[in-house]
């Protein structure tokens, strides 16, 4: 569904990413995990374009999007992306938070956006929160609202950067069963984390960057029990 | 001291008129200047390098010459130039309007880069085009953080909208000293006409902060 050949990407001297290959298949989710600084937001940035990568191409159904004429919109219209620190827009509502996209870049009418989103956040268990403003929200409930907003552009891959890494601890697993279900309903999903346990029971495959290489990969089973490398064998030692 | 504002009792009305053709050009300068500024605004911060140019360069010429100058070069030079007559109050129109619309644009920037750079991100991931993003997303965040300064901007263009006098447009500066040489006595007029200023900018002060919390409903 989505590939990543030999991206390379270079900020001013400092070589973020190193020849990375990956591919994700329909319906897979891929945990992205590694140390700090090892370049997993900049890898997930440029799968939707947020990120131009130096060399390398990004091919989606087999299109290649990192051509320089591919209209990055058009592409975004099909990957949701959800960040460590929400980014709901502060002066709408949730409810208009999650409307704004299906009305505006896909012409729905306000009718058809309301119903939608109201479907959207029910199944992130905020019904009762339409007209709140995110300021009124506890940081789980913003980051479910970001979900219900990045999936009300219906796309085809959820991108997720460390979604839970700005939360407190009381609040992760509301987050954490949000994208449970979601990947149990078959959607495809990238998701950088922290969260080993996550990533051991919902990942079908773990991507292990370290220093802007991707290390090593696996499922998850192999990857945390018989780690191949001595990279992710220290990085593993350190935070299990 | 002797005051004597009896004298002046017949020209109240006169005076009083003044408000409204203050008003009428004071709010046509801040709509020029807001519209304009927010264009500029927009143009600073794109990423080709004439379009930045051309804003900063205009914003330099219009903060770094002093109003009463371009006031007098829209009424006196631009007819000689062009052999079109400017009135008082198109000449007033656009000197102050032009020049508002450097500051506003200033003031729009640095509201535009204080929103944080994640809603940009946000709004470009879900794919909403750069019009609808700044017009919905970013443009509303960015006013309301510089509603004050845009406030102080638009108390500061009252305030100074009396040197339209020079250009003989009948303003309330102008009507006070009219009235003055009337009745021979410029201080009452002028103390008449200073009230009438206090009191545009209070409530003008006050209209700012009943819009300032009116948008805080968010917060
Ligand atoms: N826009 C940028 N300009 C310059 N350098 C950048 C930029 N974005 C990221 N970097 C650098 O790229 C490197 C990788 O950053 P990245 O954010 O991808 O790491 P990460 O693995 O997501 O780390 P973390 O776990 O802390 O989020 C870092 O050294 C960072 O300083
Ligand atoms: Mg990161």
């Amino acid at each position: 569904m989505i590939k990543a050949t030999n991206i390379t990407k270079v900020f001013g001297e400092n070589t973020v990413l190193k020849n990375i290959s990956a591919s994700v298949k329909q319906g897979e989710v891929v945990a992205v995990i590694g140390p700090s600084g090892s370049g997993k937001s900049t890898f997930l940035r440029c799968l939707n374009l947020l990120e131009q990568p130096t060399t390398g191409e990004i091919f989606m159904n087999e299109q290649e999007i990192t051509k320089e004429k591919t209209n990055k919109l058009e592409v975004r219209k099909h990957i949701g992306m959800v960040f460590q620190h929400f980014h709901l827009f502060p002066h709408m509502t949730v409810l208009e938070n999650v409307t704004y996209a299906p009305i505006k870049v896909k012409g729905l009418s306000k009718e058809e956006a309301k119903k939608l989103a109201k479907q959207l956040l029910a199944k992130v268990g905020l019904t009762d929160k339409l007209d709140a403003y995110p300021n009124r929200l506890s940081g789980g409930q913003k980051q479910r609202v970001a979900i219900a907003r990045a999936l009300s552009m219906e796309p085809e891959i959820m991108l997720f950067d460390e979604p839970t890494s700005a939360l407190d601890p009381e609040m992760v697993k509301e987050v954490l069963d949000v994208m449970k279900d979601l990947a149990h309903t078959g959607m495809t999903m990238v998701v950088v984390t922290h969260e080993m346990n996550f990533a051991k029971e919902v990942a079908d495959r773990v991507l292990f960057l370290d220093d802007g290489v991707l290390v090593e990969g696996g499922e998850p089973e192999s990857f945390f029990n018989q780690p191949q490398t001595e990279r992710a064998q220290d990085f593993l030692a350190k935070i299990l | 001291m002797n005051l004597d504002f009896s004298q002046m009792v017949p020209y109240i009305p006169f005076m009083l008129e003044g408000i409204w053709v203050t008003l009428k050009f004071v709010s046509m300068s801040i709509l020029v200047g807001f519209i304009l500024g927010t264009i500029l605004a927009l143009c600073k911060i794109t990423k080709l390098p004439i379009l930045k140019g051309l804003a900063d360069i205009y914003t330099s010429i219009f903060r770094g010459t002093p109003l009463i100058l371009q006031l007098m070069i829209f009424y006196f030079a631009v007819p000689q130039l062009s052999g079109y007559d400017t009135s008082p109050f198109l000449s007033a129109i656009l000197a102050f309007g032009l020049n508002s619309a450097a500051y506003v644009s200033e003031i729009i920037r640095a509201g535009i880069l204080a929103v944080d750079k994640g809603q940009t991100e946000a709004a470009e991931a879900l794919g909403v085009p750069y019009k609808p993003m700044m017009i919905n997303i970013i443009l509303p965040q960015a006013f309301k953080n510089i509603l004050p300064a845009l406030m102080n901007e638009f108390i500061t263009l009252t305030k100074e909208s009396a040197i339209v006098s020079v250009i003989g447009y009948l303003d309330i500066m102008r009507r006070a000293q009219i009235v003055g040489a009337d009745i021979y006595r410029n201080f009452e007029p002028l103390l008449f006409a200073g009230v009438i200023y206090w009191i545009m900018v209070y409530l003008l002060t006050q209209l700012g902060k009943l819009v300032e919390r009116r948008l805080r409903h968010s917060d």
